[in-house]
């Protein structure tokens, strides 16, 4: 690629051609201040925070928009720069709902930030926020505000770009242009796949996941109450940015402790479902295969998609409803948690499962609604009474006036609090797929999967879709029909992946046998619950944490957890057995369009 | 700076010796470079108002290398108080789809399409039926393009060139970022030439009459005639084709109703003469620039009210994507209505004053630039009017 050289704050930057302005700033640490642009999404060069002096140029530019050009001089720091921002900003802060100190975002809100760092004090222009604006509060998972929205687009280039859903847009022009669904109609009642990837990428509170968390103190409160939480996979790696951590720090030992602080009754691992998941769909997926291979059944579907992601899923029954039979019937781990809490754990414990607040702290929005979804009752109890956030649950932390920093570390409680590295990388995506694997292959053929140190590398990593091809050598008399098959799998990442992979599938085009679908970038670890801000670095940085506590834990294959084992025998007897079947399977259902 | 006097002329409805399939033909016998050159030499801006050299255009247009080129022409005719493009269209279509075949030529291009303002789709029985005449005698002469409509739905940024290629490709519009420039990347991301239908007959009429002719009329910056749509307090309301380079008083003299206090030169996104400006301000490029639009006030009109209309149309029909359009706009408004209740200081004008430089350096598009032309006009002229 061809180099460029132009001037910036009379420095000299050299950089490729195609690169903005932004990027050759970046280059030589100067610090443009952005508020529209975001690195996961496409340029926009809306809100026009970011503009520059280019000689030669009568108006100023969108530095985040504009490409560098051989000979360019540009000047970032002059007082038409420093004035048109402070105005633009201030103008930013005339049409906002002001009120900061009651936001969910306040300290963390890129408007705020902006109007300290140019002391928007007193804003010099009148306030034209309109009037009567009602928070839709429609959702089990976001809840929409439009009095603090600025209009930057994010949401809706996420919605559009990145997850291909398009749930959000922009309707109306000029003074009345907002943010908005089709026919405006409330976010409960659109495609809304609910990922909360839009939350992640939003630089003020104008979109937020539904909080549940003064219900949950509420429960801990009452002494009639037994609360149980449990943690999924990738909120240990994420969770310590909010507590003073860097980015991709492991905080296991230290979130249990601070959860115990918090007061729960017990505090359990989401990994040990997960490992769950993997017998459970594992054997769904070896049961397929036979049934499609040896009794040539043709109503089989095939490939098996994974179905832990309810905003997958989710989007599954919105856009591809004729395709839902190829959705592993299995519960996502949190469900699975849920309705194992109320029975098994309930039994075992001696408690009345009507006492019981099982609350799942997730990465994710979509857990929300999923927690809420009818049909999650197959305990006689909702599964699951809350779904908070990682977000949620650093807030509560800090609520407590934790000094998370000097915290001892603890493991979790048992029963339902053991796991392994299998159960981690759930975090991560390609990480279902690769413990799915490692548990297969070894019912399959007795052996290990042939990896070095069972890490399936070719399932790694931040590509949009993955593939891997593992041929089956030495299957057990009972898999014999397996003797020499090839298994093909993908991994897709991100709703613009799904739907590549979805669009294969309805063609009937689709080369795999078992395809994992994490609906947000990078996996449960770019969730939509996840610490803000998220970018492609830190989505790395989580990941390499969820691979390295994989490698930390002594038993890394599902199949090896003495407590899976232990409750197949005492409680689920069989996979896919009757009570698997009751507990942790379900079902799915076309949902409208739009 | 010297301005000429004012004189009517007649390049654009007169139709004698002008047949506008004779004219491409014209330009075929020519080479496409001499085509370009000559749209140079002529020294036409484009007549949309933003003035940039046309023949640049197609220059920039015509060194591309592309396998699909297009060009369209600009019938978005949405300023308040222009309506010439809709009277070219009816009478003289012709003489527009020659221009743009011409361009065709020039540039390379087989595609070329009228994006047409939703307000003017009563015209598309009629084109449609003389595009698909000219269509014909083009494949006739050997020149392979032709023309078809898009039709617009009436927001007002679609004229704005890069949000009338999101409107046409099926997407909200909304201007995009600049450069690329439309002549390297435009309509669904090919070289594009876009120019206004006045301009695409004015380069039909310099091949036809030749540089020369059209040099002589005009001054140096703004070369030939331009069609004004003339309205507000005059008894000569309508379509006027004038030499470039008058100034405002000989036009108020010529087309006012003896009281004109002010001329809105340039319509809503233009300037504001005062009456004690009228002898120095020359219309044209080394003045004000303008696309046609001259709206004349009288002493019974209140230029708050004025001003105010102004403002609420933008604050309408920007696309609000921009921060200093979007809040600028709603701004100016908020504060002026405040100054003249009284609940603002006067001085308050001028920190709108202020804020109009930065929606002018500032904003996406010439839609939010321009706002603050009849604004810092009108308050600086007629302050006094803004305050009581």
């Amino acid at each position: 690629m061809s180099k460029i050289k132009l001037t910036i704050d009379g420095k000299k930057v050299q950089i490729e051609q195609g690169k903005t302005i932004l990027d050759a700033a970046k280059k030589i640490n100067v610090k443009i201040p952005t508020l529209c642009y975001h690195e996961d999404l496409c340029v926009a060069g809306n809100c026009r925070v970011c503009v520059v002096e280019v000689a030669g140029s009568r108006a100023l530019q969108a530095s985040c928009a504009i490409p560098a050009q051989d000979g360019m001089e540009v000047r970032t720091n002059t007082p038409k720069v420093r004035n048109a921002r402070k105005d633009i900003i201030a103008m930013l802060v005339s049409e906002h709902n002001t009120q900061c100190t009651t936001c969910y975002r306040s300290t963390n809100c890129e408007l705020q930030t902006l109007s300290a760092e140019f002391n928007i004090d007193n804003n010099r222009y009148l306030s034209i926020l309109k009037p009567n604006i009602e928070v839709d509060r429609s959702s089990w998972s976001i809840e929409k505000d439009d009095s603090k929205c600025v209009r930057c687009q994010r949401c809706v280039r996420t919605c559009s770009e990145l997850q291909h859903v398009n749930a959000l847009t922009v309707s109306h022009k000029g003074k009345d242009m907002k943010i908005s669904t089709f026919h405006d109609l409330p976010l409960k009642d659109v495609v809304c796949t609910n990922c909360g990837q839009c939350v992640n990428r939003c630089p003020t509170g104008a979109l937020t996941e539904r909080r549940y968390f003064d219900e949950v103190w509420e429960a801990i409160g009452d002494p009639t109450k037994h609360v149980v939480m449990n943690t999924a996979p990738s909120v240990r790696v994420a969770l310590g940015e909010m507590l003073g951590y860097p980015v991709g720090t492991r905080v296991t030992g230290k979130m249990v402790t601070a959860m115990r602080r918090l007061g729960v009754d017990s505090v359990l691992d989401t990994d040990f479902s997960a490992d769950l998941t993997i017998i459970e769909e594992g054997t769904e997926l070896l049961v397929r295969l036979k049934k499609a291979l040896v009794d040539k059944d043709d109503t089989i579907k095939l490939p098996l998609l994974t179905s832990c992601s309810p905003g997958w899923v989710k989007f599954c029954e919105h856009l591809y409803p004729e395709h839902l039979g190829h959705l592993s019937t299995c519960k996502s781990p949190q469900q699975m948690f849920g309705a194992l809490t109320k029975t098994y754990y309930a039994d075992k414990k001696g408690i009345d499962p009507k006492d019981i607040v099982s609350v799942a702290i997730m990465p994710c929005a979509a857990k929300k609604f999923e927690a809420n979804r009818g049909e999650m009752k197959d305990s006689g109890f909702q599964d699951i009474d809350a779904g908070l956030t990682t977000r949620e649950l650093g807030h509560m932390i800090k609520q407590t006036g934790l000094n998370f920093l000097e915290l001892e570390e603890s493991s979790y409680d048992s029963i339902m609090g053991e796991s392994t590295g299998a159960g981690v990388i759930f975090g991560a995506t390609g990480g279902v797929m690769e413990a799915a694997l490692r548990t297969a292959y070894e019912i399959v053929t007795g052996k290990e999967v042939p990896f070095e140190n069972l890490n399936i590398i070719p399932v790694r990593g931040m590509e949009g879709i993955k593939e891997a091809a593992i041929k089956i050598e030495g299957a057990l008399p009972e898999w014999s029909f397996l003797e020499g098959v090839e298994m093909k799998v993908a991994v897709a990442h991100g709703l613009i992946n799904a739907r590549i992979i979805m669009d294969q599938i309805a063609a009937g085009e689709s080369p795999y046998h078992f395809i994992e679908v994490m609906a947000c970038p990078g996996g449960c670890i770019g969730g939509g619950g996840q610490p803000i801000p998220t970018n492609e670095a830190i989505r790395k940085a989580r990941v390499a944490a969820i691979y390295e506590e994989d490698m930390n834990m002594n038993l890394r294959k599902s199949h090896d957890n003495p407590a899976i084992k232990t409750i197949y025998k005492d409680f689920l007897k069989e996979p896919l057995s009757h009570v698997s079947h009751n507990l942790l399977h379900t079902t799915y259902r076309k949902r409208q369009h739009y | 700076m010297v301005s000429k006097k004012l004189q009517r002329v007649d390049f654009i409805f007169d139709c004698a010796g002008c047949e506008p399939i004779e004219v491409v033909k014209k330009a075929l016998k020519m080479t496409r470079e001499e085509v370009v050159s000559s749209i140079i030499e002529s020294g036409l801006k484009g007549r949309g108002g933003a003035g940039f050299p046309t023949g640049m255009k197609w220059k920039f247009a015509k060194d591309e290398v592309a396998d699909t080129k297009y060009v369209i022409c600009n019938a978005d005719e949405g300023e308040p108080g222009t309506f010439k493009d809709r009277e070219i269209l009816d009478v003289v279509p012709n003489k527009v789809l020659s221009g743009m075949a011409i361009c065709a030529y020039a540039i390379g291009s087989k595609e070329g399409i009228i994006y047409l303002r939703g307000e003017y789709n009563f015209l598309l029985k009629k084109l449609n039926a003389q595009i698909d005449e000219f269509n014909n005698s083009l494949s006739k002469i050997g020149l392979d393009f032709a023309v078809s409509i898009r039709s617009g739905s009436g927001a007002y940024i679609c004229g704005e060139e890069t949000a009338l290629f999101e409107s046409m490709e099926g997407r909200r519009g909304e201007p995009r970022n600049k450069p690329p420039f439309p002549t390297k990347s435009g309509y669904n991301g090919k070289p594009t030439v876009i120019n206004n239908v006045e301009t695409l007959v004015y380069t039909a009429m310099i091949i036809n009459m030749g540089v020369d002719e059209f040099k002589a009329v005009g001054t140096m910056d703004s070369r030939g005639s331009k069609v004004f749509s003339v309205s507000g307090d005059t008894p000569k309301a309508g379509i006027h084709e004038l030499e470039l380079g008058l100034n405002v008083a000989d036009f108020v003299e010529e087309f006012g109703d003896g009281d004109t206090k002010a001329v809105q030169v340039g319509g809503a996104s233009g300037h504001c003469v005062p009456r004690k400006l009228f002898k120095e301000t020359i219309i044209g490029f080394e003045g004000i620039p303008t696309g046609g639009s001259m709206m004349i006030f009288n002493s019974t009109r209140s230029m708050f009210n004025v001003l105010n209309d102004y403002l609420e149309f933008f604050a309408e029909e920007s696309c609000g994507q921009c921060t200093p359009c979007r809040i600028g706009t709603q701004q100016l408004i908020k504060g002026i209505e405040h100054v003249k209740k009284g609940q603002m200081p006067s001085e308050y004008l001028d920190q709108l004053i202020k804020l109009t430089e930065t929606m002018k350096i500032a904003s996406k598009c010439g839609l939010g630039q321009s706002v603050a032309n009849s604004f810092s006009s009108i308050v600086t002229n007629f302050r006094e009017e803004m305050i009581y």
